[in-house]
């Protein structure tokens, strides 16, 4: 079994409306060294066997499903089990 | 003409689509599942609003995954008629059939209200029914219909006349250039957040959304008789 | 298993049962029926019966009070939902239901569970559901956590109604600060159904088979219904477990995959699982059909591992419905769910043994006769004594408030939340998905049109608590009479009531003689009215740190348009129609609207109310409004008339009114005496209304110049334009919780 974790956040250049109300209550709070917040999804996905390349496999699942690359960037993390 | 109304599970708006087509236009449709393998008997497809698969995810995305997209696909490349409306749009810009995304509203909250469009282009078989720059009463429903795109494929938009609607006086939900609603390039696929079908009756508040359909249908009998 | 249960011996010797809420006598009670000590399992099945979210052990005498017959009423009490005929073999199915203490505790999911749980109440009943209603109390705006659970509250009702595609399209909201740390959420639900596909809640027919359908069980929500018949305290915020998380894409497939069954001759009972899941809905099933139900729990769908069978028979998970099913047709009604990609399962039978039975790991783990569970739970007679306040308030003569500058004062009353524009809260409702909403949140009532025919259905939530505060009786009255109002202004006969019963702890005697008085109330208006209540429910213990909410109970109307063209709502239509005032005005402040400006509390007597009266007065309207003579018309309620003309003009295209009050002015623009109404007649038709109505009074005229003039005995008493009145009264609550309109 290998655990992979996949972080999708909206591309850099795509305003989020989100972490700007969340980073609007952190300098409320008194918290005004917060310069940007950004929010995004985190994913963990459990696969098991496979004789697919496992960067080739996750890549396409992001690519086709998990992400849309039209306002989202992903990165993920494997972490091998057992 | 013959209509199919697309459910995904999730979708909500389809009854009200199929009611606009049937009741007010007394057009052919049928209810469509979204595991359906052929399309070719329909001769325009609509895909409604809703929240198919519960708008997990992404809004759009795991719909984009069923098997009736791929003859989604296969109709637009035809040049049949295809119509996405609020959930719809979402679904078809996730199928790349129409450029761009659609984000969170900028308020963050889901707006439900009765919004003025301004037709953009009305010589596209899905407006032709409009007086450009007419100015038309359609309600909107949604939390993610905040159009975006990069600059080029703005651009393009712009260059190709491809921004249908955009919203007239205050844009509700940070929409892009006040976009409302786009064409793709060939001029056969519209995606658009406001709702049409529910704009079909005075009863309901305005019958401004009729012509749409009407629209369709006289382009399609001109190429059909 | 994960850890050792307790032993029968020691759910006795320790006393366990207690902190599931059962008292020693229950218990013997409990022990007498079984003849022997009940397991821990059996314990817990008790426990959550007898609690008074499902028995109504501590309201039953009260709710015996209630009329509930009518020649319409095709279904009373006692199943998912209330059924009353609407001619052409077709019936409106509605329910409203509390769910307080989770909205508390976390507010989108205890309000969004809220929505979820009465939608299934009434598809049970095999009706598609058309819109939802709701009414909610919160503290006042001024504070940081009433607002968060206002927006989270709003949100979850939005997010899941709008997912689910039902539309939200009415309701009511006050602040006070008594709800402080004690919001109240009621959901109502209207279905509409074909005579034929009503379905009950009955495990008929010994041999048939029992099956689980929908979501898989997990531990949330574990005594949900006893946590919501206790005191929320500081501990209550730990209890955060039994608080479930709805998922409205998974009751969309449940709901579409019900009404796909309950077309199917296969399908003998259905039921949701609710509050007390499993348990109630497998007792309450087995005992309506006079049989016993024996279910393998192994076979349960399950969320989680190592699950015991107390843990099953008490999960509130949602999203789950119990049905049983003839023998050998399981596989058409699976394969049914199977499209929708929902369980299905077969996990027990219908016996003719009247009993419960459990087993689990090849182990009988509970057996226990299903009446016991269902219909034998003591009902208790709590003491009830008049609260000392009553008598204070009654002694008080009614005064008016003290007030200087008229407009200033309209203003400040246009701008107070419970009387402020609540389109802030209903633009994140979709309240036209499905297309058939004709009136639209904000007219008094609103309106659905009946696809297929030319009929509507007008539907309303209403109750001043402050008033029943003051006086239960009365104010029980005045919530059936003014929920009836809405209804009739919008051109449509009462037709039933649902309610909501939300009082403190009903072990003090005072809170007890609220709940008797205001049910009275409410039983002579529905009589008078002829609005029988059809179902409801009801829920006390709402206190924080021992101080009780007022007592809230929310009245759910629906009434029938018999033709779309009676439809009329509040807003005027065209200059030169004459205004009418219709009921008389009289000093009437305790617990107005004007007094708590004024006061900053309430207190005196509630405005009285003359059910006679207000019957034959209603009727009038109806039959203006069916002759097709009333342009517009709009109910007289908090701020008065003062407050009803402006509203009226809000939403007319640059429409004024021009109006001339009789008698001293505070008392003619603010008090809020009863079963009035502010209506507008096109002018060739006023000598006719007239005669309809004798006791209508002209008090002025529709202008074109989108101002509104209001005359008194001494002159002018409120001059300006629409636009100022509507910007306070539109911008309060956006202004409030500081958010973007």
């Amino acid at each position: 079994m290998t655990k992979v974790k996949i972080y999708v956040t909206l591309r850099e250049s795509v305003l989020d409306p989100q972490g700007f109300a969340v980073q609007g209550s952190l300098a409320k709070m008194g918290y005004n060294e917060v310069s940007d917040v950004r929010i995004g999804k985190y994913l963990e996905v459990t696969i098991g066997e496979t004789t697919r390349d496992l960067d080739s496999l996750v890549k396409e699942m992001c690519e086709k499903l998990l992400a849309n690359t039209v306002i989202e960037d992903y990165r993920y993390e494997v972490e091998e089990e057992n | 003409m013959k209509f199919a109304v697309l459910v995904f599970p999730g979708s909500n708006c389809d009854i009200d689509m199929y009611h606009a087509i049937k009741d007010e236009l007394g057009e052919e449709v049928e209810y469509v599942w979204h595991d359906a393998t052929d399309l070719s008997e329909f001769d325009g497809i609509l895909v409604p609003g809703g929240f198919s698969y519960g708008d997990y995810l992404r809004c759009g995305a795991m719909a984009n995954q069923s098997n009736v997209m791929a003859e989604v696909k296969k109709a637009a490349a035809e040049g049949k008629p295809v119509l996405g409306v609020c959930n719809g749009f979402q679904i078809l810009t996730e199928a790349g059939l129409l450029p761009g995304a659609l984000l969170r509203n900028k308020n963050l909250k889901f707006m439900c209200r009765t919004v003025q469009l301004k037709v953009e282009n009305n010589d596209t078989l899905f407006t032709n029914q409009y007086e450009q720059g007419q100015i038309i009463n359609i309600p909107i429903a949604h939390g993610e219909g905040n159009y975006y795109c990069d600059e080029e494929t703005l651009a393009n938009l712009k260059a190709n006349n491809q921004i249908v609607f955009t919203y007239s006086g205050e844009n509700p939900n940070g929409s892009l250039e006040d976009i409302a609603g786009i064409i793709n390039e060939r001029g056969n696929v519209l995606g658009m957040m406001p709702h049409p079908e529910r704009a079909a009756h005075e009863l309901l508040g305005s019958a401004d959304g009729l012509a749409l359909f009407k629209s369709i249908v006289k382009q399609w009998r001109e190429q059909h008789v | 298993m994960s850890k050792l249960e307790p032993t029968a011996e020691q759910i006795k010797e320790q006393k366990l049962y207690a902190d599931m809420g059962m008292s020693d006598e229950e218990f013997a009670l409990a022990e007498s029926i079984l003849g022997r000590t009940p397991n821990w399992t059996e314990t817990g099945l008790f426990s959550v019966m007898w609690s008074e979210h499902c028995s109504y052990k501590n309201s039953k005498p009260v709710l015996r009070k209630f009329p509930t017959k009518g020649p319409q009423v095709l279904q009373g009490p006692g199943e998912g939902a209330g059924i009353v005929d609407i001619g052409d073999e077709q019936a409106v199915v509605f329910k409203m239901e509390s769910h307080n203490h989770p909205s508390a505790i976390e507010p989108y999911q205890g309000a969004a569970t809220g929505v979820g749980g009465i939608i299934r109440d009434v598809f049970s009943m095999g009706a598609r559901p058309i819109a939802m209603l709701n009414s909610l109390r919160f503290g006042e705006l001024e504070s940081e956590r009433n607002k968060y659970l206002f927006e989270e509250v709003v949100a979850g009702i939005a997010g899941y109604g709008n997912c689910i595609g039902i539309p939200t399209v009415g309701g009511e909201i006050q602040f006070d600060p008594c709800y402080e740390g004690n919001p109240l959420v009621n959901a109502m639900c209207v279905g509409l159904i074909d005579h034929k596909d009503i379905q009950r809640g009955v495990a008929a027919g010994v041999g048939n088979t029992v099956m689980y359908v929908g979501a898989k069980t997990g531990r949330d929500g574990i005594h949900g219904a006893t946590f919501s018949s206790e005191e929320l305290s500081e501990e209550s915020e730990e209890k955060r477990a039994a608080v479930q998380v709805g998922d409205p894409f998974m009751e969309k497939l449940l709901l579409e995959a019900c009404l796909e069954v309950v077309k199917s001759d296969a399908l003998v009972g259905i039921q949701d699982m609710g509050a007390a899941g499993l348990t109630s809905s497998s007792a309450e099933m087995a005992s309506k059909a006079g049989t016993g139900v024996e279910m393998n729990l192994d076979l349960v769908p399950q969320r989680e591992t190592g699950m015991t069978a107390y843990e099953m028979m008490l999960s509130e998970s949602q999203e789950r419905m119990l049905i049983v099913v003839k023998t050998g047709r399981e596989d058409e009604i699976k394969a049914i769910f199977d499209k929708y990609g929902l369980d299905a399962v077969a996990i027990g039978r219908v016996t003719d043994d009247k009993m419960l039975r459990l087993l689990h790991n090849g182990e009988v783990v509970a057996e226990v006769p299903a009446d016991a569970l269902a219909e034998d739970a003591p009902v208790y007679h709590k003491p009830s004594k008049e609260p000392a306040y009553f008598a204070e308030f009654q002694a008080i003569e009614n005064a008016e408030p003290e007030v200087t500058d008229y407009k200033e004062t309209l203003t400040a009353l246009l701008k107070a939340p419970t009387v402020a524009s609540k389109e802030w809260v209903y633009d994140q409702y979709d309240y036209q998905v499905r297309t058939n909403t004709v009136v639209s949140p904000g007219s008094d009532a609103a309106v659905l049109r009946v696809r297929g025919t030319n009929k509507g259905l007008a539907m309303t939530t209403d109750c001043n608590s402050r008033y029943i505060y003051l006086d239960p009786e009365t104010g029980g009255k005045i919530a059936v009479a003014e929920a009836a109002r809405n209804i009739v202004a919008s051109g449509a006969e009462p037709l039933a009531i649902t309610d909501c019963l939300n009082f403190g702890n009903p072990e003090k005697p005072e809170i007890f003689w609220q709940l008797e008085k205001s049910a009275d109330g409410i039983s002579a208006a529905c009589t008078a009215l002829n609005a029988p209540v059809i179902g409801g429910n009801v829920s006390l213990y709402n206190e924080r740190s021992g101080e009780a909410v007022y007592p809230t109970p929310t009245i759910g109307m629906v009434g029938l348009v018999k033709d779309l063209s009676h439809v009329t709502t509040q807003e005027v239509k065209q200059a030169g129609d004459v205004v009418f005032l219709i009921g008389e005005t009289k000093t009437e402040f305790g617990g107005s609207e004007l007094q708590k400006l004024v006061h900053g509390k309430i207190f005196g007597k509630a405005p009285s109310i003359d059910l006679e009266v207000e019957a034959k007065r209603q009727k009038a309207i109806l039959s203006a409004i069916r002759s097709g003579l009333v342009q517009s018309a709009h109910d007289v309620s908090e701020g008065g008339v003062a407050v009803a003309l402006v509203e009226s003009t809000f939403s007319a295209n640059d429409l004024g009114i021009y109006a001339t009050l009789e008698g001293s002015a505070i008392t003619a623009l603010f008090s809020e005496s009863q079963s009035r109404f502010i209506v507008t007649v096109k002018e060739e038709n006023a000598g006719e209304f007239e005669d309809i109505i004798p006791d209508a009074k002209r008090i002025g005229v529709v202008t074109d110049d989108a101002k509104i003039t209001i005359n008194g005995d001494a002159g002018v008493l409120v001059e300006g334009t629409v636009e100022e009145f509507r910007s306070a009264w539109k911008g309060a609550i956006p202004c409030l919780v500081k958010s973007e309109a």
